[in-house]
């Protein structure tokens, strides 16, 4: 402060102390400094940003890719008509009546004759190499039987799953330490998984399944799939499609464009808004105990899922509607009224057209918020063992149970078996996928249509 | 537009018939994360073997299934609740208070609860009262009730290692909480004498309340951050224990065995916990697993009783079934439990 007081009674008489506008007085050099200082905290910010992201993606994909291929298994199974069909006369309900376990031995047998053929030397007893194929062999052996009752008898060719051990022993996971205490699988059966897989039986491949099927219990991870409950999810982006843009587009243009500006409206305006930061937990307490026990909704359907994610993404339409009409500049307004034109028709020919790219943007950022939300489903029953079935219908898909994939990828990873903590990670790279289309798709719109005045 | 408004009016009206409409053909069954891997494995070898739809089984804890197998009868209510205790007195008189009064309880064997610790670790061979020494809020020292000293377990026992004491437990909104209290920290009270200190500065009116007061006094852990509450599942204790090797969790043996590779299991009273062990009785840390089933319901959605019968019929819940297998010790009175359900007796008594 001394300098500044003195320096304009001394400055038309005295030298100035640093003329030269190329020489930096300590003022100025102190003051650049700080801008660069701040530029590198700037930067600094940003490297741990992108850190985080590349820690995080690496993290992701080396956890996750392995969900995608699944060891298999080729065998020739002689579908023993004796043994399928004890009165030999193809009647389907006679051959239902064979449960999964009996179809076992079949799989053990098969395996055997497979081993006499191929030369391998094992001292394990059918049933100990039949321990290596996954549970679902035997369910997938019963449909194809259960299909084509004329097959019985005649010899077909499969490809089964193998036990998750198996699995993750092709995948580095298990290795002959870590099973020292393991008893679901032997040092001996990895030996015989080593020569089959030397024979060319036995190798790893890309598990459509995966993708496309349905969750398996605890005891089969190899089977699980994000297929059905991707469905749930689809179904329950339609509701709110189908419900949170027209009620939320209809609110923005009334509050926007007709409502007058008094008490009553500023309150509505303000509860919107903070609405939209309401923790999305509150909405499924709300849907417990407003969508099924009060109107009896059948729990864990992907309908009160819908209305649930509804709630949470009408303040974000909302929000980005009405910013979008704003945005409109009143003279498209003036103009239309101008020549004749109802307050109705100004906004919908004129107004709506314009704003439409924001509202669509809007619309499609609240559905990919929808889509990842877990905690809301957590309280109207979608976690569990749930999507097991895929929906036979378009009915049964807004109504019967199903999951969705947010909260699948979360009881995957609480259960026990560690291949499940690898599907886990699979089905967030799925789900990451899905999120990235839906906002490249936000952005392009935005890109393409928008204007500007 | 008009696509919007039609599929906007077409969805309420869905909306509303879903109500009138939703004739479930398929059993829905709640409650414990205990119980869920083998009602799952059961569900889906159900949906197999029948031409039933695969029933469907949401986790939550065994408390709140009870809560929501007790809300009523119809069809958006659960059929079944899967629990890791039994019902309690008070859940009976709620589910009679909303209509729910004929209960099939159907016992489907015994899970073992085990100690485990990171693999590469010291190993331990515990009893009953070493817990109760590390865990405990006060404990006798020399005849006089002090707030519990013990920071190492060589501090507990001098046999062990000196391994700071980190106990994961399961929080209190765990069935598996209550069964550590009882056959562990308890037991190990009474067994060391501790039992009667409490008695002797409890207050109450009666005897009985001071047993109660004493018995309170002897579960009361530490809140000194030795014993860490997880209220999360089984994952997140091992967890834990990956990112603190000296700490000791509290598991399932089901879930241990699948994790083998990461952890150690330690013996209680020298036992080695195994399904064999448990089955016999001779380890002592283990507990009942139940599921309830709504007698009203069967015969209304179909499969019901199929599903019950086929959760306790040899070829599942067997010895040699998928559920031992998975670490569920079987009930050596299945044959009972068989005949409960095929006849559908009720609790309280008559049929």
């Amino acid at each position: 402060m001394t300098d500044i007081s003195q320096t304009p009674g001394a400055a038309p008489t005295a030298k100035p102390k640093s003329g030269s506008l190329f020489e930096k007085d300590a003022r100025t050099k102190r003051r650049n400094a700080a801008e660069s200082r701040f530029k590198m905290y700037g930067i600094a910010a940003i490297g741990i940003g992108l850190l985080m992201l590349i820690v995080l993606v690496t993290n992701i994909v080396t956890a996750g890719t392995g969900a995608f291929q699944q060891t298999y298994l080729e065998l020739d199974v002689d579908l023993k008509a004796d043994k399928l069909d004890k009165k030999g006369n193809r009647n389907i309900e006679d051959i239902k009546k064979v449960s999964t376990f009996g179809y076992a031995p079949l799989i053990a047998s098969a395996l055997e004759s497979e081993v006499a053929k191929l030369g391998i030397q094992t001292d394990l007893s059918a049933k100990d190499m039949g321990k290596i194929l996954s549970k679902a062999a035997q369910a997938e052996l019963r449909n194809y039987v259960i299909a084509n009752p004329d097959e019985i008898g005649k010899t077909v060719s499969f490809r089964f799953l193998t036990n998750s051990r198996v699995d993750g022993y092709m995948k580095g996971r298990v290795t002959r330490d870590s099973i020292a205490n393991d008893k679901s699988i032997s040092v001996e059966q990895l030996d015989f998984v080593d020569q089959l897989r030397d024979a060319g039986v036995l190798y790893k491949a890309f598990n459509p399944d995966f993708i496309l099927g349905a969750d398996a219990s605890d005891q089969r991870p190899e089977a699980a799939g994000i297929g059905v409950s991707m469905l749930g999810s689809l179904f329950m982006m339609f509701v709110v499609l189908a419900l949170a843009l027209p009620i939320g587009v209809a609110a923005s243009i009334y509050l926007e464009e007709f409502a007058p500006q008094n008490r009553l409206t500023d309150i509505i305006e303000v509860n919107i808004s903070n609405l939209a930061a309401v923790p999305s937990i509150v909405f499924g307490i709300l849907g417990l105990a407003v969508f099924i026990n009060y109107m009896h909704l059948p729990t864990s359907a992907p309908l009160v899922g819908g209305l649930v994610l509804t709630l949470m993404t009408l303040p974000t339409i909302i929000i980005s509607t009405r910013a979008s009409l704003k945005a409109v500049p009143p003279s498209i307004r003036d103009a239309a009224l101008g020549v004749g034109a109802s307050k109705m028709q100004a906004v919908f020919h004129h107004v709506l057209p314009l704003a439409a790219p924001g509202i669509l943007t809007g619309t499609i950022i609240g559905l990919a918020q929808a889509l990842g939300e877990t905690a809301p489903l957590l309280l109207i029953g979608m976690v569990g063992f749930i999507a097991s079935n895929p929906p036979d219908g378009i009915v049964a898909g807004f109504l019967s149970p199903n999951s969705a994939m947010p909260a699948q990828i979360y009881e995957w990873s609480k259960r026990a078996d560690p291949a499940f903590y690898e599907r886990a990670w699979g089905g967030i790279i799925i789900l990451l996928i899905f999120l990235v289309t839906m906002n490249t798709i936000a952005v392009i719109l935005r890109r393409r249509f928008e204007r500007r005045w | 537009m008009s696509f919007v408004k039609l599929s906007a009016s077409a969805l309420a009206i869905a909306a509303v018939s879903a109500t009138a409409a939703a004739a479930r053909d398929q059993v829905q069954v709640a409650g414990s994360s205990t119980v869920l891997p083998y009602a799952s494995i059961v569900a889906e070898a159900f949906g197999e073997n029948f031409d039933f739809p695969t029933p469907v089984v949401e986790s939550g804890g065994s408390s709140a299934g009870l809560k929501r197998f007790c809300e009523g009868v119809g069809e958006n209510t659960i059929d079944v609740a899967n629990a890791s205790r039994a019902i309690r007195e008070k859940e009976i008189k709620a589910c009679a208070e909303n209509g729910v009064t004929d209960i099939i309880e159907v016992q489907i064997g015994y899970d073992g609860i085990v100690f485990a610790s990171d693999i590469n670790g010291n190993s331990f061979e515990f009893t009953p009262e070493d817990w109760y020494k590390a865990l405990s809020a006060q404990i006798v020292v020399d005849g006089q009730l002090v707030d519990n000293p013990n920071k190492t377990w060589a501090d507990v026992n001098p046999a062990f290692p000196a391994q700071p004491i980190a106990a994961f437990i399961p929080g209190t909104k765990h069935g598996t909480r209550e069964v550590f209290e009882d056959k562990v920290i308890l037991a190990g009270c009474e067994h060391l004498g501790d039992f009667d200190a409490y008695l002797a500065a409890a207050e109450g009116d009666s005897d009985k309340a001071k047993k109660k007061a004493a018995e309170k006094a002897c579960i009361a852990l530490r809140t000194d951050g030795v014993s860490v509450d997880i209220d999360g599942d089984y994952t997140e204790t091992l967890a834990r224990i990956d990112s603190n090797k000296d700490g000791i969790g509290v598991f399932g043996l089901a879930f241990y065995e699948n994790n083998t590779d990461k952890l150690q299991v330690a013996t209680m009273s020298d036992v080695v916990p195994s399904t064999e062990s448990i089955a016999s009785g001779e380890y002592p840390v283990s507990r009942p697993l139940f599921f309830y089933v709504k007698k009203a319901h069967i015969g209304v959605i179909p499969g019901l009783k199929e599903y019950a019968e086929f959760f306790v019929a040899d070829e599942i819940a067997g010895p040699d079934g998928p559920l031992a297998e998975y670490g569920l010790v079987s009930d050596p009175e299945l044959v009972k439990v068989q005949e409960a359900v095929a006849n559908e007796t009720v609790l309280g008594g008559g049929s």
